[in-house]
């Protein structure tokens, strides 16, 4: 619920490095931030304490106008997204402060919220992992789901009865990442491991709510 | 590829990557760690193919050992793999980038 360390980001795309006895070690990179604290819940207004935070400036014309004359009054530039994070306190938080990549550090555990890539209306098979059917010895049930239920007893499809569905495009968070790497001159982040959503898609970084310690 | 992803990759890359083709014979000094001696194991070979781009480029070298044709992939940009030499180039170069024709012929017919 409650984090000190957050950054919105955009995912680029994965790759990989060496570390010295050889091993391997996966990591997609983040361009993180530079994001601006575009303002603060405080518990005796808003009832509870987070940032809220704008990422990628964006021209006037780009912008609603309750998001732009908010973002006016507030004092700060008009941004394309604007995300809220839970934090314990609001010391060392003003308005208008700008965060980037460096508020994280190697070896720091992570959360990351993505868009997973959206799949479309999916079939069994590619939702819920179901076995195909022959497509050999005259069998026409290759990708079909089965049976779905029984007869006239219960004489109704049980709910919760696995079926294709739309797949996909959906929040999706990743806990206990570490953070491989650094660069806050470039604002970018090696995470290590996978990150859900398309290159270019938004992304939250995180400190790890209930962090993990990872096995090497 | 993005270019942010190639600038990422080229600070992981070895920056001196010896330089050798398909069809040479070359002599891959690959580091093994036992317990905490170090050393040295040679593997020298053929190389036949080359896969992969950036830090995850790997090359792959055949040899024949006791009459078995013995395969091993190295990864290029890897810390272990310290060194390839170029023992022999090809008498002719072939002209194709996968030399996996290799693997079908034996003897004399297997030199390029």
């Amino acid at each position: 619920m409650t984090q000190n360390k957050f950054l919105l980001a955009r995912k680029k795309g994965m790759t990989q490095f060496f570390r010295e006895d050889g091993s391997v070690v996966p990591v997609t990179v983040l361009e993180a931030g530079p994001c601006t604290v575009t303002g603060l819940r405080e518990p005796e207004r808003d009832g509870y304490s987070a940032v809220q935070v704008g990422f990628i400036p964006a021209r006037d014309k780009h912008v609603n106008k309750p998001q732009l004359v908010a973002a006016e009054k507030a004092g700060v530039k008009a941004h394309r997204v604007l995300r809220e994070f839970r934090v314990p306190e609001l010391n060392g938080y003003e308005v208008g402060q700008e965060l980037n990549s460096s508020v994280f550090e190697v070896g720091d555990i992570v959360d990351v919220v993505g868009t997973s890539k959206g799949r479309g209306f999916a079939g069994t098979i590619k939702a819920h992992n179901f076995a195909r059917g022959n497509e050999t010895h005259g069998c026409m049930n290759v990708r079909r789901p089965g049976s779905i239920g029984q007869c006239a007893y219960p004489g109704r499809v049980f709910k919760g009865q696995r079926m294709g569905k739309h797949l996909g495009a959906a929040r999706r968070t990743v806990k206990n990442l570490v953070i491989e790497s650094v660069d806050a001159e470039k604002g970018l982040l090696l995470v290590r491991g996978g990150i859900p959503g398309p290159p270019n898609g938004l992304i939250q970084v995180a400190a790890a709510k209930t962090p993990k310690p990872r096995r090497k | 590829m993005d270019n942010i992803i190639q600038d990422v990759q080229k600070q992981f890359m070895k920056e001196d990557v010896p330089a050798f083709k398909t069809g040479d014979i070359v002599r891959v000094e690959y580091l093994i760690r036992e317990g905490k001696v170090e050393r040295v194991q040679p593997f020298i070979g053929q190389v036949i193919q080359f896969k992969g781009h950036g830090v995850g480029k790997t090359f792959t070298v055949r040899r024949i050992v006791q009459g078995e044709g013995v395969e091993r992939t190295f990864p290029l940009h890897s810390p272990l793999v310290v060194n390839v030499k170029v023992e022999r180039n090809p008498i002719n170069r072939p002209r194709r980038a996968k030399l996996f024709f290799l693997r079908d012929r034996t003897g004399r017919s297997a030199q390029l």
